[in-house]
């Protein structure tokens, strides 16, 4: 056995000059955050909603955390950790003293029993994925009350992600309703908060139906700052439930909240023009890891021949103006992109791609040679005389999609293709994508996640449910999509970051010669606080402003109604 | 004398924006799914000048079609060679606001009109026949009103879009629209109706004829239905604002008639972006033309009412 630092492994996504450190702050105080929606629950097994998974990690620590700053691993409850020659047995030391946010103590065997419990096929935890490699669940063995380890059945390219986020359990609390099978229901949002405890800063306090969720001080959590003042500062944090981001925003602005976490364009803008009267720190943090982008349906269901045709994809991809669309839909506050990887992913992008200009000459050419022709009138038909006429689905409630799919009509209408765009409500669009596979082209987003190709797995194995373009293909459907597949399983196991970046490299060049999904922008990350909130550090990366909850506190210049 | 008046003015009111919408392309200085991408959200009475561009009355343009028949490219302003001019300003992809606004008239008013006639057709229809015939064809119709005052039509039209097929062209879309509005919003005309009809069908005259031996179809059509005509003609004063609001609502929300086709609601639609109401007011605009429209027909309405109600007085 040998340490690895593991920095070797997990890198950077975002670099900027490394943030001050943070400030020893002064405790007291409540934070109020406005979330779009109500969570649905506080069991870290079964969440999957953003609104229930960003309060559940306030309340909950897991072994290894990736610092959302550095993009690094850092010890949480595990103080040490060390990994095999062969990448496939790790071994963790749990600090000592640890406690839950209801004074029991924390040990191997609650370490034992978490992982049990993610890895039962019968609680249909998202998280149980992630932590099977070669197609097996990880085996996890007690060793002494505070030494754990980990045995995987192939070596895993980012180990310090295996750990992360992933909530510890309380045995205590949760091991009768997991013998009984009902750990799925447990720690709805009605429980009493005696009856759930966690390792993070703060622990539940009361939960209001449609109104807020309040979490208090968690006087057992195990981090201190500098000069040894257990942390957290704050005493309190409300969750309130908004219901929009317009409702977000009008709270921000109206003092009743104090931290915005994503913002989008065009209420940044709104806000500047408030800032003074707010007095708030509004921070455009550039280019974050989520990503727009136009999807062909090139099922051979489809009905369109020449979704599948590389030539008509990359004449679309030349005619589109991306430019515009960060001018008119970011307001100028998002980057136009070329391939998934985006800007913000410093890491893993492949700047030596080319970005051809937009040229409507040209996507009238690649059309011609590949034998698109014209009528009199302009109108586009295929080499078989079919019309080129398809309708782009989007969701309604989306406007900034809805606004790009408009852009991408009037685009698209110069080559003399007919357009008709489809609004449809979130989840009936999202059925008819993933699930019924009844369109013929979709504008849709995706990102969020940390960045790491292990991730996109899903994605791009052709194989995948959500290779969306073409989803569970038994055997790849195209030469490229092949070997697209086995760049993707060698850089799960390759356990060195140049060999994965060498095969990540090699997928974005094939993806920007083959267009699977045509790119169209990244927006920013946008995010505001009060100013006189201490230690706030916002990234560009999920949970964008809350991921140091801990050490979050305010000056004394601090006088809302929030303290 | 004053409800003379007030008809007076109501009815030119709603005569002017009428003619305003139905030559709309003479009005409408540019083509309104024209993206002018370098001036989004331009304020009114933009003049986009380049080189010698001034602003010119009767000049040539965009090719439009009046009533759907006759072709045109003449319109009463625009620019000349080289400038642009926004009256009502731009929306955020450089569209001719006013040319949106009074193209999108067009989509919205004929929506209203063609469901306003279809649920005053169908309310006429199951209003007389349940009102004449009574019993149980009556139980069953007037249930079926009631059903269809509770149906959440909005609700149900985007069951009925999610249920298509996504490549409806705008046409297609419309006619979904106006068929839903319409098909849904008869169960009060024909409350109103069979009221008139459960009435008319015992006056005195009714019944001579039914002793002479008249026909059912005769009695209809010859001394009951002519009794619904007034409560007709104010219903679609009451139902062609409302149908043309529901038409505007069912856009706002991104479900009516697609891009880049125009109507009042998705010309409104922007304004789900508070921060566009402060910082671009103009994109109000189609209110400008329904405010006034609205108001006009609800003038009209109640002063065909009040005239009704003093014949039958």
């Amino acid at each position: 056995m040998r340490t690895v630092p593991f920095a070797v492994c997990v890198l950077c996504i975002w670099l900027p000059a490394a943030g001050a450190p943070p400030a020893d702050g002064a405790r007291g105080g409540r934070l109020v955050y406005a979330q779009r929606a109500e969570p649905k629950t506080l069991n870290p097994v079964t969440a999957i909603d953003a609104p229930s998974r960003e309060v559940i990690r306030r309340m909950t620590g897991d072994l290894i955390t990736v610092n959302r700053r550095t993009q690094r691993p850092e010890p949480n409850l595990a103080e040490s950790w060390t990994v095999s020659k062969d990448g496939r047995h790790y071994l963790l030391q749990l600090r000592q003293g640890l406690r839950f946010s209801d004074g029991h103590p924390c040990d191997a065997d609650d370490v034992v029993f978490t992982f049990q419990v993610y890895l039962d096929e019968a609680t249909h935890s998202p998280q149980r994925d992630l932590l099977m490699t070669g197609g097996k669940p990880m085996q996890v063995r007690k060793l002494a009350s505070h030494s754990v380890a980990f045995d995987l059945a192939e070596p895993y390219s980012a180990p310090g992600r295996l750990f992360d986020s992933l909530a510890i359990l309380p045995r205590h609390l949760l091991e009768a309703e997991y013998r009984k099978g009902r750990i799925s229901a447990a720690w709805p949002l009605q429980s009493a908060p005696e009856r759930i405890a966690g390792l993070g800063p703060f622990r539940l306090k009361r939960y209001l139906p449609g109104e807020s969720i309040v979490l208090e001080r968690n006087p057992f959590y195990w981090k201190t700052d500098g000069k040894g003042v257990h942390l957290p500062y704050l005493d309190e944090i409300d969750f309130l439930f908004a219901g929009s981001e317009e409702n977000q925003m009008l709270r921000f602005l109206a003092g009743e909240s104090d931290v915005l976490n994503r913002v989008s364009a065009k209420n940044f803008k709104a806000l500047q023009t408030e800032q003074t009267r707010a007095a708030s720190r509004l921070e455009d943090l550039g280019p974050g890891l989520d990503y727009d982008f136009l999807v062909f349906n090139m099922s051979a269901s489809s009905g369109r021949p020449w979704f599948r045709m590389r030539e008509f994809r990359q004449a679309v991809s030349l005619s589109i103006d991306r430019e515009a669309i960060a001018r008119l839909v970011y307001d100028g506050r998002a980057v136009p992109l070329w391939t998934h990887v985006t800007p913000g992913n410093k890491l893993w992008v492949n700047t030596a791609l080319p970005r051809p200009a937009r040229s409507v000459a040209a996507a009238r050419g690649k059309l011609a040679a590949a034998g698109f022709s014209w009528d009199r009138e302009g109108a586009l038909h295929d080499p078989a005389g079919q019309r080129v006429a398809f309708s782009i689905v989007t969701s309604a409630s989306n406007q900034e999609r809805t606004q790009m799919a408009t852009q991408l009509q009037d685009d698209l209408k110069q080559l003399g293709m007919n357009v008709q765009i489809a609004p449809l409500e979130f989840r009936a669009m999202v059925d008819r994508v993933m699930n019924k596979r009844q369109f013929d082209a979709a504008v849709m987003g995706l990102g969020g996640g940390d960045g790491d190709p292990n991730s996109e797995m899903n994605l791009w194995l052709s194989s995948g449910a959500t290779h969306l373009w073409d989803p569970n293909q038994k055997t790849p459907a195209t030469p490229w999509e092949a070997e697209v597949d086995g760049l993707m399983r060698r850089q799960l196991t390759a356990m060195d970051y140049e060999t994965r970046r060498k095969l990540y490299d090699r997928l974005q060049q094939l993806e920007a010669e083959n267009l699977p999904f045509i790119c169209l922008a990244s927006p920013n990350v946008l995010v505001a606080a009060k100013s006189t909130l201490g230690n706030f550090d916002p990234v560009n990366v999920d949970h964008y402003t809350l991921w140091n909850v801990e050490k979050l506190y305010w000056l004394p210049a601090h006088s809302g109604g929030s303290r | 004398m004053r409800a003379r008046l007030r008809l007076w003015v109501a009815g030119s009111v709603v005569a002017a924006i009428h003619v305003l919408i139905v030559f709309a392309g003479f009005f409408a200085p540019y083509d309104p799914t024209e993206q002018h991408r370098e001036i989004p959200l331009a304020t009114p009475f933009t003049i986009n000048a380049k080189g010698d561009g001034r602003a010119e009355w009767f000049t040539t343009g965009w090719r439009y079609r009046v009533l759907g028949v006759v072709t045109c490219s003449r319109h009463l302003f625009g620019a000349s060679a080289g400038g642009q001019v926004f009256v009502l300003g731009t929306d955020p992809y450089g569209r001719d606001q006013l040319s949106r606004v009074l193209c999108g008239g067009q989509i919205s008013v004929l929506a209203g009109s063609i469901a306003a006639f279809l649920a005053l057709l169908l309310g006429l229809v199951f209003g007389t026949v349940a009102g004449f015939y009574g019993g149980w064809t009556d139980e069953i119709l007037m249930r079926l009103a009631e059903l269809f005052l509770a149906l959440p039509w909005l609700y149900l039209l985007l069951a009925a879009r999610a249920a298509l097929p996504d490549s409806l062209t705008p046409g297609q879309t419309f006619l979904l629209v106006a068929s839903i509005i319409g098909a849904t919003g008869w169960a009060r005309p024909a409350r109103l109706i069979r009221g008139l009809v459960l009435s008319a069908r015992e006056r005195e005259y009714v019944h001579a004829a039914r002793g002479f031996g008249a026909s059912h179809w005769y009695l209809l059509t010859r001394h009951i239905v002519p009794e619904t005509w007034g409560v007709l003609l104010t219903q679609a004063g009451i139902l062609i604002p409302q149908f043309i609001m529901a038409e505007v609502l069912l856009a706002f929300f991104g479900l009516g008639v697609g891009e880049p086709v125009p109507s009042w609601g998705s010309t409104l639609s922007y304004l789900r972006q508070p921060w566009l109401a402060v910082t671009a007011w103009w994109m109000l605009a189609p209110l400008l033309v329904m405010l006034p429209l609205f108001l006009g027909y609800h003038a009209l309405a109640s002063t065909l009412q009040q005239r009704a109600a003093a014949g039958s007085g």
